[in-house]
């Protein structure tokens, strides 16, 4: 085994702010969300719960290893409550600190998982108006997502039609572990929405879903969940671009966030493989699956994958080209990337800035 | 286009280098070619009840991509195999995967029954009739006490070099109820072959089944990066420190990312897992092996030696041609862009490492 080679600190002087991509905002007290519940919903939040796939009501499928379920030990706010409840310490620790002009907010709660469709809707719209409230309004260096309950397309449209006037929402959120693979027909109107609108969709991996996270049903430990994670992703691209989404949908940007991007270059290669001798199948793929990667999606970097020998890393940013990744810490949890000493390899000043803040900028149209 | 004379350099290779091929494919065994090997019982069963054509249907071996036009199974398979592969490189061994629908019965005593038989089906109409082959034997992973008792009866036949199950079974590999077929592989020398496919327990993806046959062909590094993750974070080769585990037709470069990944991630989960004291890319580099075909490698060849480099191990890629799977055109069977230095050890080396039973 090689050596790690530690290159920190070359050209690292990020002169701009940097974009995180991925910032989860908590509730300060458990019902905090209720607060923004019609009373037809509080009630029965209160008397039947939120019902989702997850076994366990109230613990998480595969408890994370540190308190708050996985978060940073340092990012418990001197005010109390839980980590990234707090505005003005989330402010200072992550915002201030890592010279972050720009967060965009990833709300984690279970709105589009609710098997209470009417339910998920409403959890939906809620975690919209708390989003507004308590952190994009006040700070606008942050930036809002429009969660939608995505298995009722015609909600999420309806959610999609009511926020859009409102550009402190920068995308719309879905998470990629949908009922059935999301370039399906029923998730369309969804596409079209954002197509039109200009924005992008973010699908953030979650932490249970309707299906197992193994094709061989459910692994025993975290360790094992937290890559499979990434594989949500992987589906979400391959079955985006095989049902033919970018075909009716060319101009739809897709956001794959939290599941890092090693694997990208190795999946795309096995897409245009395939696809070469498979293409019968699939009449409706016009193109080589890679020039859909190449124009529809985009990558946040956190948890970026660390090779034992990290130049190696250089091989894979040289396949995917330094384009379409986009910074992100996952503050405040766990395996959080810092701006200061994420990519431990020698970057050029045009890939740092592109990776840092250049390309989500331009995704976003943060000016 | 290779001229005549690079062609007959690079097939003179294999000779010279004693090639053995990890992953050739006789025809799944029908009916009538079960039926000598089935007792009165069994015969009656699969008679009466429509058992005869078991193919996967995550894994259909009649439709195209499975069958190069020119390398059919018509007439005498085996005849056609010498004529198309064994002959012509001058293999010295071919291991025979039979990818079959006996992974995927749900009755666990009929699976035990097919196994049995198409072991036996293999052994007689394959094995005895060319000196050059091997096989993976089928045993029944939703029977363990009887997958044990195939191991045992089989294990004085060296030319089964391998125990085959899926990418995609009914429960993570690692998991104990399977450890009494491991500690039996262990005990007689067999690797645990993994290969593509699903039993269809499980949908393939984290969003369910798939609208075409593509997709499930895209997926399958899913399937084995689990498979990989599950055997190690369970211990499997903690209690089996000689066990191997060989990843047939998964497309070989998705492994760097699992392992960077999975050894980030085990320093900071490992307390969940106190008996998996090695980092797991450590693990997959004494444990895990890849056969060749098919190889999901970059447009530009000069790149495939950067993918391989990236194991930053020269012990885990085994060859295979994957016959009769329409991967390649002539006999261009090495994933183009190998490194020269690279290819003896692929071809002979590792498959001996890897494969004790061979030449026993």
């Amino acid at each position: 085994m090689e050596t790690p080679v530690l290159e920190r600190g070359q050209e690292k002087a990020q002169t701009q702010g940097v974009v995180d991509c991925d910032v989860h905002p908590a509730f300060s007290r458990p019902d905090q969300l209720l607060d923004y519940l019609p009373e037809r919903w509080k009630t029965h939040v209160r008397d039947f719960a939120v019902r989702t796939a997850n076994p366990l009501l109230g613990t998480l499928p595969y408890p994370r290893m540190t308190p708050g379920n996985g978060m940073r030990r340092d990012s418990w706010p001197p005010n109390g409550g839980p980590p990234a409840s707090d505005l003005a310490f989330l402010q200072q620790q992550l915002l201030d600190q890592c010279n972050i002009d720009y967060g965009i907010l990833q709300p984690l709660a279970a709105g589009s998982v609710a098997f209470n469709q009417e339910l998920g809707a409403a959890l939906c719209a809620a975690l919209n108006d708390w989003q507004i409230d308590k952190f994009a309004g006040p700070e606008p260096r942050l930036k809002a997502s429009i969660c939608v309950p995505q298995e009722d397309a015609r909600e999420s449209v309806a959610e999609i039609d009511r926020r859009v006037t409102d550009r402190r929402f920068v995308q719309i959120a879905m998470p990629p572990r949908t009922l059935e693979p999301c370039g399906r027909r029923r998730y369309w109107p969804i596409y079209e929405a954002a197509e039109h609108y200009g924005l992008p969709i973010g699908l953030h991996t979650s932490a249970f879903g309707y299906r197992p996270n193994t094709p061989s049903g459910w692994s025993s430990f975290y360790l094992e969940e937290h890559y499979a994670a990434s594989n949500s992703l992987q589906t979400v691209l391959s079955s985006m671009i095989l049902e033919g989404v970018f075909e009716q949908f060319p101009k739809l940007k897709i956001v794959l966030v939290e599941g890092g991007f090693s694997w990208l270059p190795s999946l795309v290669w096995r897409l245009d493989r395939e696809w070469k001798r498979m293409r019968d199948e699939v009449p409706h793929v016009k193109r080589k699956p890679s020039e859909y990667v190449r124009e529809n999606f985009w990558y946040t970097t956190q948890p970026i994958e660390e090779p034992e020998n990290n130049r190696h890393l250089l091989d894979i940013l040289r396949w995917i080209g330094t384009g379409r990744l986009m910074f992100s810490t996952d503050y405040p949890h766990w395996d959080f990337d810092d701006p200061r000493f994420a990519f431990k390899v020698p970057l050029t000043q045009a890939e740092r800035s592109a990776i840092f803040r250049d390309n989500a900028v331009d995704l976003f149209g943060l000016k | 286009m290779s001229t005549m004379s690079e062609t007959h350099t690079k097939m003179a290779r294999f000779e010279t280098a004693g090639a053995i091929d990890c992953d050739v494919h006789p025809p799944t065994p029908r009916r009538a070619d079960l039926i000598p090997y089935l007792d009165d019982y069994w015969q009656e069963i699969v008679t009466s009840r429509e058992v005869d054509v078991l193919e996967l249907m995550g894994y259909p071996e009649r439709t195209r991509p499975y069958m190069r036009p020119d390398w059919t199974w018509s007439g005498d398979p085996l005849a056609q195999m010498q004529k198309n592969l064994l002959d012509p490189l001058g293999l010295e061994g071919a291991i025979l995967n039979v990818v079959s629908g006996a992974h995927a019965l749900f009755d666990p005593y009929l699976a035990a029954a097919i196994c049995r038989a198409t072991n036996d089906w293999l052994a007689d109409k394959w094995l005895s009739r060319d000196r050059r082959l091997r096989a993976s034997m089928l045993v029944p992973f939703q029977n363990v006490e009887a997958a044990v008792e195939e191991i045992e009866r089989r294990a004085e036949d060296k030319r089964f070099v391998q125990v085959l199950t899926l990418a995609m079974t009914e429960l993570p590999l690692g998991r104990r109820t399977y450890w009494p077929i491991y500690e039996a592989a262990e005990k007689h020398g067999l690797p645990i072959g993994i290969h593509a496919g699903s039993n269809f327990r499980h949908a393939p993806s984290h969003s369910g089944f798939h609208s075409f046959l593509i997709e499930d062909h895209v997926v399958q590094p899913q399937g084995f990066s689990t498979q990989v993750a599950s055997l190690i974070s369970e211990g499997v080769f903690v209690k089996y420190p000689k066990l191997k585990a060989v990843m047939i037709e998964s497309g070989v470069t998705w492994m760097p990312a699992l392992m960077w990944r999975m050894s980030k991630d085990w320093r900071g989960t490992r307390i969940e897992v106190p008996w998996v004291k090695d980092a797991p890319a450590d693990i997959i580099r004494r444990h895990i092996r890849m056969t060749s075909q098919p190889f999901d490698g970059p447009d530009d060849v000069e790149d495939v030696a950067k993918t391989l480099d990236h194991l930053l191990s020269d012990d885990m890629l085994l060859f295979s041609s994957d016959y009769p799977h329409w991967h390649f055109e002539g006999l261009d069977v090495l994933p183009e862009g190998l490194p020269e230095a690279k290819v003896n050890k692929i071809l002979r080396d590792n498959v001996l490492a890897t494969y004790p039973r061979f030449g026993g």
